[in-house]
């Protein structure tokens, strides 16, 4: 909303010394939030003054342009009285046309300085103004002439042209419908400035009767008011006053013609949208009704459009001529043969207005007023406005007929407890405040001793509809009083059990991994088919099961993503792009995984949902799981002065799981498995216990190249939740002070057993005396055999109690061994 | 000389007069200060202070002199030795000082030489900056509360006074779920959160919920469809907006540095009422000459969220007692916060991954 700080004054008492920077300031603490303030034609610099044209020359020139050598009567402007010499270049005005100069020394919009120039063949003294020249729109055809009344040779061009104006833009919350008028916003600007406020609504209209143009209103529902006046004789040629378009032009609206910009103008100053008929265009009653299905109306906008049975329509006997509240159509539209005009001052329902305006996509001025709410017993004083201008200013004649269809609502009534202000807002309001505050709003306000604090009973004024609820009336009061005397209190909540053991665990997670030098993505959810099939999921891949946005940004990412490998493969695929290849990352993000439950169901909101209905609400949405994921690329440690360093490989995605496993107190067991996108032969199953946790391993080569990766990058993807949910507390050792045997063990096995396999074999085997079996060594070779490895072991035995005999160590590492020979085929190497 | 004197005439023993006996120790004394390194020494220690050196060989023969002239000879001999002895140690010491500092100078490396083998980590700074919001209100006895982002229109919006036909609605474009009239969004704020804490506990609550929030905005410098907010929400007894007002200021001093307090406009949300715009004092300026500031853009405040008086009727349908409990609401953006509080000018950079961006934050923030 943009106000002219002129218009704002006109209805509000403002100190003459009150600046619009003050008044802004003000506003924006009364709720009206300040977007801009405006200096419009603070870029133009004197002298420019009124001139009247005396005569001319056309010269034409050699480039083929005709250039106008101008005398121009300028009064006394000029210091001399003579008329002053101007070359012009347009041709649109006549001998004694009023016209605009700018003299030698001022200075018009971009800094563009005048002054007395030799210019063909004449010493020009300045300059005849175009509208845009002057910041006046767009009109760039030829000079801006004005009309006869304007003003006397000499005469400042600023005042005559009204040019210079400050210009208040708020942004309006939706509550604050009022605000989008001239005369909200006055009514705030008096009530902050504690000033008298002149409402401009409030003017004597005569009474409705049955002479009006007939209408019909068959969805009251949706109109629960309709006020049509007629004028006739309007002269369609008679131009918009320069007050009037220069007001509209500084609030943001294009000048158009007369009648639409009074339309406009009315709607700026009062808040009530307007819509002009042609009568003469006109066939039958006005009736407001309902679309049928399948009904089709042409808006003024040239679209045709298919209605919908919600849709409120204005018709006439030829169908439908307008959505209601929204927009006209083309066969009534004024036009520059217009001399009838039916004004329309309606007051539409705002959620039937908000429905057809969303539907087909059409917000305009007047649905963005009626849709949050417009003063519904309004209309009349409007058309009445409209009424008015019409006449004065385009000659017509108003007949004597006023339609009026309905009644608008009976005010809204709220009550509450004198002190509730005090006890919501924390600041010392006392009654009386409330009601005075309360009244400055516009509200009838009568306080009633009760049991306890008073009882405030306020009427709410028809411009406020936002005002419904004891809390609303709370606000209005605290906004006078000034959110500013709100005193800081800080309140003492009861002790807390501060994070839960998921939250401190998952931050123990990201901790972890930055420890071990992997940096952490945030990225989005989205992803599309294009990214599982180059993962490789098979078809019946359960993470191709995802959920579709149905009004995603990108149709190539529709769907909530199932797994995080797709963002994080393609960050590391950006920072590769971004020449950082050696990349170790993790994310720590939900997922959603669908599981086909029923609609969400709306409740009631009068109450609480059952035990029941919540149920219902969970079972909706699909399991998001909290999910872990990393990807390592290039070196894992980096080559130097110090020597080569060492590329990542699927042990270090592993190694990463573990380390966080082992930070939750877990142990992830391992099994080889095939599963995309890993690398078949590369690819770890983790578990715990029988429960699966996720998979680690080398990237399958095609999505390293789908991605962009370098060849051999690895990554991992587990279940966070479950890893937490078996995240076990420290247990503090014994730590035994006798000594340790170490023992080692070199057993040949066949290469698919699974070093994992062996080892836990021989922690079995060894018994209770074992404190740690650690694989050294790997090695395959001729000596070892076609088809078989070496693993080389060491173990730790200790007894808490004694040291251990030979014997003893000798027996376990036997017992190990034989284990491991009967269940993996091992023999031992000597 | 070699073996047992048997020629028992103490005359003949020439070596120990005491001329000879000062000669050996100025001449073992001499060497000693002579050695140069810790090799010659050794030799220098075996020649003077050997089994066959002139004074060990001297020392034997007392035993040979009859018994008033061993007193007198002891008494040359064994002071000579004990000076030799003396003599060794200090000059073996010296010597291995000496060595030791020799090998050190030779030992030195060039330190500026850069280590940068082992990859450093880094964790997000929406991450550790969520983390520190919720530190700052679990501190004060809050809790931290969670919600799922695929969420149910409900408790998006109806359960928050926003009805079907909320304006706000518009104002906030959602993401639906497929098919629409499954009823399931991506959740727009946090609010849903507080909802969920409603329905599950009983106030006393006061809890605080970060998370990861969307809205159909086209990505650029500063928008994002997805973004993540902070919501905090107390419903107790006799709540009031002194304690809304109290509660931001201590999280803007706390985030943002002593003296740092907020500012209240009266605004509009559907699930508070009254509401206020939030305002910090820029904690760059303070507001003092702010026309220069980059911070505030010479506003000399930073807009920093919404909040408000928990709406009664949200009360109501999560199931809380309006009559009894009032309750505040507040939100902000944790992305936005993260750019000005640390300089962040694009967006983008917080969600793209770039490990130049994430690692300029370290793990805590
Ligand atoms: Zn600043």
């Amino acid at each position: 909303m943009r106000a002219p700080v002129s218009w704002i004054r006109e209805y509000a008492a403002l100190p003459a010394d009150l600046s619009s920077t003050d008044l802004a300031a003000r506003l924006t603490a009364l709720g009206l939030k300040l977007e801009a303030l405006e200096e419009a034609g603070g870029d133009i610099t004197g002298p420019l003054v009124i001139g009247r044209v005396l005569g001319f020359d056309d010269e034409p020139q050699k480039n083929g342009k005709t250039i106008r050598w101008c005398q121009v009567d300028v009064g006394s402007a000029n210091g001399n009285g003579k008329p002053q010499g101007i070359v012009c270049g347009a041709s649109n005005f006549e001998v004694g046309d009023l016209v605009v100069v700018v003299l030698p020394g001022g200075v018009l919009p971009g800094g563009f300085e005048i002054s007395a120039r030799k210019t063909y063949g004449h010493v020009s003294s300045g300059m005849i103004c175009s509208a845009r020249e002057l910041g006046l729109g767009d009109d760039h055809d030829g000079i801006l002439v004005l009309g006869p009344d304007a003003g006397e040779s000499g005469d400042d061009a600023f005042e005559a042209l009204h040019l210079r104006e400050d210009v208040l833009e708020f942004e309006i919350n939706p509550d604050r419908a009022y605000a989008l008028s001239l005369r909200g916003v006055a009514r705030d600007a008096a009530l902050g400035f504690d000033v008298s406020f002149t409402d401009p609504a409030e003017r004597s209209t005569p009474a409705p009767n049955d002479n009006g143009y007939p209408v019909v209103v068959d969805a009251a529902d949706g109109c629960p008011v309709f006020v049509t006046r007629t004028i006739t004789g309007f002269d369609a040629s008679a131009p918009t006053p320069t007050w009037l378009s220069r007001r509209l032009q500084l609030a943001g609206m294009r000048p158009i013609s007369l009648a639409v910009d009074v339309t406009n103008y009315v709607m700026l100053e009062l808040g009530q949208p307007i819509h002009g008929y042609d009568r003469d265009r006109l066939s039958g009653p006005i009736r407001v009704r309902r679309a049928s299905a399948g009904e089709r109306l042409r808006t003024l906008d040239g679209v045709d459009r298919e209605l919908s049975t919600e849709d409120l329509l204005i018709t006439d006997d030829t169908g439908p001529i307008g959505l209601a509240g929204v927009m006209g159509g083309e066969t009534t539209e004024l036009s520059g043969s217009t001399s009838s005009v039916v004004i329309e001052a309606a007051y539409f329902d705002p959620v039937s207005v908000f429905r057809t305006e969303r539907r087909h996509k059409l917000p305009s001025e007047a649905s963005k007023r009626f849709e949050r709410g417009v003063d519904p017993r309004l209309p009349e004083a409007a058309a009445d406005r409209v009424v008015e201008l019409l006449v004065s200013l385009g000659g017509a004649t108003v007949e004597d007929g006023v339609t009026k269809v309905g009644e608008p609502p009976a005010p809204t009534r709220v009550t509450m407890p004198a002190d509730l202000p005090a006890r919501l807002t924390g600041m010392p309001i006392d009654a009386a405040t409330a009601v005075a505050h309360l009244r400055e709003v516009g509200c009838e306000v009568s306080l009633a001793p009760a049991e306890g604090a008073e009882v405030l009973d306020a009427v709410v004024p028809s411009w406020r509809p936002d005002l419904t609820d004891p809390f609303d009336l709370v606000e209005e009061v605290a906004r006078i009083v000034g959110y500013d005397g709100i005193p800081s209190v800080l309140p003492s909540a009861p002790s807390g059990t501060g994070l839960t053991t998921t939250q401190a665990l998952r931050r123990r997670v990201g901790r972890t991994l930055a420890g071990a030098g992997f940096v952490e993505v945030v990225s989005f959810p989205f992803v599309g088919t294009a990214a599982f099939d180059a993962l490789g999921l098979p078809a019946g891949d359960d993470r191709r099961v995802s959920m579709r946005i149905a009004n995603a940004l990108s149709a190539e990412q529709p769907f909530m993503t199932t797994t995080l490998l797709p963002g994080l493969l393609e960050a590391a695929a950006r920072n590769g792009g971004r020449g950082q290849g050696d990349l170790a990352l993790f994310e720590t993000a939900t997922v959603t995984l669908p599981r086909g439950g029923p609609a969400a169901p709306i409740l009631p909101v009068d109450r609480a949902p059952t035990e029941g209905e919540w149920d219902d609400l969970q079972k909706s949405l699909p399991d998001q799981p909290w999910h872990l994921a990393v990807v390592l690329t290039g070196e894992r440690e980096r080559s130097g002065w110090w020597g080569p360093g060492r590329r990542a490989t699927w042990s270090d995605a592993l190694e990463a799981m573990r380390a966080v496993a082992s930070a939750l107190g877990v142990e992830l067991s391992v099994r080889s498995a095939g599963r995309a996108p890993w690398h078949p032969g590369r690819c770890a199953e983790l578990s715990l216990g029988d429960v699966l946790v996720g998979h680690a391993g080398e990237l399958h080569p095609k999505v390293c190249a789908a991605y962009g990766l370098p060849p051999r990058s690895a990554a991992a993807e587990v279940d966070l939740d479950v890893l937490l949910q078996h995240a076990t507390e420290p247990v503090g050792p014994r730590l035994s002070s006798f000594p340790v045997a170490k023992t080692d063990v070199a057993l040949v096995v066949p290469e698919q057993v699974a070093a994992a396999d062996v080892a836990a074999s021989l922690r079995e085997g060894a018994g209770e005396l074992v404190e740690s079996v650690r694989l050294f060594d790997v090695y395959t070779g001729e000596q070892i055999g076609e088809g078989r490895k070496s693993l080389a072991f060491s173990l730790r035995l200790r007894a808490p109690d004694r040291t251990l005999t030979e014997e003893e160590v000798a027996a376990a590492r036997r017992a190990a061994v034989d284990l491991a020979r009967d269940r993996h085929d091992a023999e031992q190497r000597t | 000389m070699s073996g047992p004197n048997t020629d028992y005439d103490p005359v003949e023993v020439t070596p120990l007069k005491a001329e000879q006996v000062e000669a050996m120790r100025e001449a073992a004394l001499t060497a000693i200060a002579q050695a140069g390194s810790l090799d010659q020494l050794k030799q220098v220690r075996l020649d003077h202070a050997g089994d066959r050196s002139p004074l060990a060989l001297a020392n034997r023969e007392i035993r040979a002199l009859p018994p008033q002239a061993r007193k007198e000879a002891g008494q040359r001999v064994g002071p000579a030795r004990g000076a030799v002895s003396r003599a060794l140690t200090e000059r073996q010491a010296a010597l291995e000082e000496e060595h030791e500092a020799r090998i050190l100078v030779e030992e030195a490396v060039d330190v500026t030489l850069p280590w940068d083998r082992l990859p450093v980590g880094a964790r997000h700074p929406v991450t550790t900056l969520s983390e520190r919001i919720a530190d700052v209100f679990v501190a004060m006895g809050w809790e931290v509360a969670e919600g799922p982002v695929v969420e149910a229109e409900w408790l998006n919006f109806d359960a928050l006074n926003l009805g079907p036909d909320h304006p706000a609605r518009t104002m906030q474009d959602t993401f639906w779920m497929d098919p629409a009239e499954n009823r399931v969004v991506l959740r727009t704020h946090t609010s849903p959160v507080q909802a969920r804490t409603m329905l599950t506990r009983r106030p006393p609550i006061y809890v605080v919920c970060p998370g990861r929030v969307f809205r159909t905005d086209p990505y650029d410098a500063t928008h994002s469809p997805v973004f993540h907010q902070v919501e905090g929400l107390v419903v107790d007894e006799g709540i009031t907006m002194a304690h809304l007002k109290g509660t931001l200021d201590h999280f803007a001093a706390s985030m943002f540095g002593d003296g740092i307090t907020t500012r209240f406009r009266p605004s509009y949300f559907p699930f508070t009422e009254p509401s206020a715009e939030v305002d910090l004092i820029c904690f760059v300026c303070r507001g003092v000459d702010s026309e220069e500031c980059r911070t505030c853009r010479g506003e000399g405040w930073i807009e920093w969220g919404g909040c408000g008086v928990v709406n009664p009727r949200v009360l109501v349908a999560c199931g809380v007692d309006p009559d009894r409990y009032t309750g505040f609401a507040f939100g902000m953006g944790i992305d936005r916060t993260l750019m000005f509080r640390h300089g962040v000018e694009d967006l983008r950079d917080v969600f793209e991954g770039d490990v130049r961006f994430t690692s300029a934050f370290g793990t805590e923030i």
